[in-house]
């Protein structure tokens, strides 16, 4: 979770006899595991992508055939792995700002030197990231309900129409963006609290002195120091949010008319449901090609605003 | 204006928000706490209650005796205490090689390790399920301990807080003859219980919540984690709101516990790892 930070090289003639053995024997269960159990795995995905695994190979893995590039050729031609990709895309660019923006503003209330009960606060905002995301879909999809559900009455009281939330393809992506937002904001303003107060209270006072109200503090003080924290929020929202699939599964099942079906879920309907195996790799591959192109954007545009 | 008079107005905002945000975000909990309690069909009144007309246990006593919820709750809470012990473990170890040992390749292992923290798990997912599979450990609870017992994050959580210990009473315990495990024991891992309780409880949450990979390794119902019997149940049982509520008040109100008990590790250790990066 944190940038790592740059080792310190140590010239070989001042190892102690038998740290080099010690170390390896220490590292040998996690980096096995992690060698066998996922980058391998991510190796053979690639390799995957490029057969036509399927549900016959599963049985005779002998009939797999190498197909070269005709999975992802396949992919780019079908209409549903676009909107798939699509609907990824307007959860992550619209849901994951949301996000961020509300993680920054609770945080800032409750890093405010007026605010009391702020561990209170921060446990109560904090409540949702560490539910069970199955459990609380299902809870949201009740609170959906276009009749019985609690959001369209409370709604009711301010004139609006009932919403059918999450049966119009328009109003389904919004609905889960809304549960995403409520179940993360907590994890990030966390990230935020400790950001803004590892900024010295000194350049609060110096910003002050010169005249600078709370609106120039901020945006010429508060946000260029949080950049590092704004990169890490970045990433990690984004990458995560790439790989929506509970919400949609539990909700709505993709639908309705493939509105919710996110590039994950597309590729466990293909891979684990249809059992086509090689099609799916290729889908799990772009979705990284995806998550690597948006995080290396992110870097950029931190280095530019720096 | 005086100052102390805008100082109160602002406070009296500050804190109107503040409690505004926080009924948000305890509301669909509370709604979800209190249809699990209603009597049968009235979580699907018109117009609609917050509080039950009375309280009744009958959901839970039918999620126990008729659809054996007892059953994915043990599994689920064996797989989060298995899984955790083992990773505080593996990765605690590794993240003191990393930190404070000296040794060959260190730098470029940890920094290919790093790559790891950019992918994502679904990737995997597929060519992980075929090796599962030749194993024979699809539909076992190994399916899903072993891909959990080692965790880059996890690695660099611990690497992270290590690089704190002083090197001089590490040296000093070497003269003294110790050995290397003996070190880690004795010295290392009292040094770093801070972090450690963070990852545990972090690792405990994550395997709790854990769907996708669970849903696809474990297929036979006697294996199934509580969020996949709880998926599986809502789409046979949609009309039971007052069931499924008791269903997902069941599911959610062990890492709530677990979180509220232990909050003031786990919080701290999640705001000090970000700092420091």
């Amino acid at each position: 979770m944190t940038a790592p930070a740059i080792p310190t090289r140590t010239p070989a003639a001042q190892l102690p006899p038998g740290t080099g053995r010690a170390a390896w024997l220490f590292l040998a269960p996690a980096l096995s595991l992690i060698f066998i159990f996922f980058f391998l795995p991510v190796l053979a995905s690639l390799l995957l992508s490029l057969t036509d695994f399927d549900i016959y190979a599963i049985a005779d893995p002998s009939a797999t055939r190498f197909v070269g590039l005709r999975n992802y050729g396949r992919l780019l031609q079908t209409p549903e792995f676009w909107q798939a990709l699509r609907n990824t895309l307007y959860f992550a660019l619209a849901g994951g700002p949301l996000t961020i923006a509300l993680s920054l503003g609770a945080a800032l209330l409750l890093n405010a030197k007026l605010t009391r009960f702020k561990t209170v606060f921060r446990t109560i905002y904090f409540i949702p990231f560490v539910t069970t995301l199955v459990a609380v879909s299902i809870v949201w999809r009740y609170l959906y309900h276009t009749r019985y559900g609690l959001l369209n009455y409370g709604l009711g009281y301010l004139g609006v129409e009932p919403i059918d939330w999450l049966g119009d393809p328009r109003w389904a992506m919004p609905a889960i963006i809304l549960l995403a937002v409520w179940k993360n904001f907590g994890y990030n303003m966390l990230i935020f609290i400790a950001g803004l107060q590892s900024i010295p209270s000194e350049l609060y006072d110096a910003a002050e002195i010169d005249g600078a109200g709370p609106v120039r503090r901020f945006f010429n003080v508060t946000l260029p120091l949080l950049g590092p924290t704004m990169l890490f929020v970045g990433v990690v929202t984004m990458i995560g949010y790439f790989q929506l699939f509970a919400e949609p599964y539990v909700m709505t099942m993709g639908g309705p008319l493939r509105a919710t079906t996110s590039v994950v879920l597309l590729m466990y309907e293909e891979g684990f449901r249809w059992w086509r195996m090689g099609y799916a790799a290729a889908i799990a591959f772009v979705l990284f090609l995806v998550i690597l192109i948006a995080t290396l954007i992110q870097f950029r545009l931190q280095r530019e605003r720096a | 204006m005086t100052a102390p008079r805008r100082e109160l107005i602002v406070s009296i905002v500050l804190h109107t928000v503040l409690v505004l945000g926080a009924i948000v975000a305890l509301m669909p909990m509370a709604w979800m706490l209190s249809a699990s309690v209603m009597p049968t069909g009235e979580a699907t009144a018109y117009p609609p209650r917050f509080f039950p007309s009375r309280v009744t246990l009958e959901h839970y006593e039918q999620l126990f005796t008729r659809l054996d919820l007892g059953r994915y709750l043990l599994n689920s809470a064996f797989l989060a205490f298995t899984v955790t012990a083992t990773s505080l473990v593996i990765n605690s170890m590794a993240g003191y090689a990393f930190a404070k040992l000296r040794f060959r390749g260190r730098d470029r292992t940890f920094r290919l390790l790093s790559l790891g923290l950019v992918l994502p798990v679904q990737v995997a997912m597929l060519p992980l399920f075929l090796l599962m599979k030749q194993l024979g450990l699809v539909n076992t609870y190994w399916g899903v301990i072993i891909p959990g017992m080692a965790s880059i994050f996890g690695i660099f959580l611990i690497r992270q807080y290590a690089l704190s210990i002083p090197d001089d009473m590490l040296d000093a315990a070497r003269i003294d003859g110790a050995s290397e495990l003996t070190i880690y024991w004795k010295v290392v891992v009292p040094g770093i219980l801070p972090i450690l309780a963070t990852l545990a409880i972090w690792t405990f949450l994550a395997t709790w919540n854990d769907f996708m990979w669970p849903l696809i390794v474990l297929s036979d119902a006697a294996h199934y984690t509580l969020p996949v019997a709880l998926a599986n149940l809502s789409g046979e049982h949609v009309q039971d709101t007052e069931l499924m509520m008791a269903g997902s008040v069941l599911t959610v109100l062990p890492v709530l516990a677990v979180f509220l008990f232990l909050q003031r590790y786990y919080i701290q250790g999640i705001m000090a790892g970000s700092v420091k990066g």
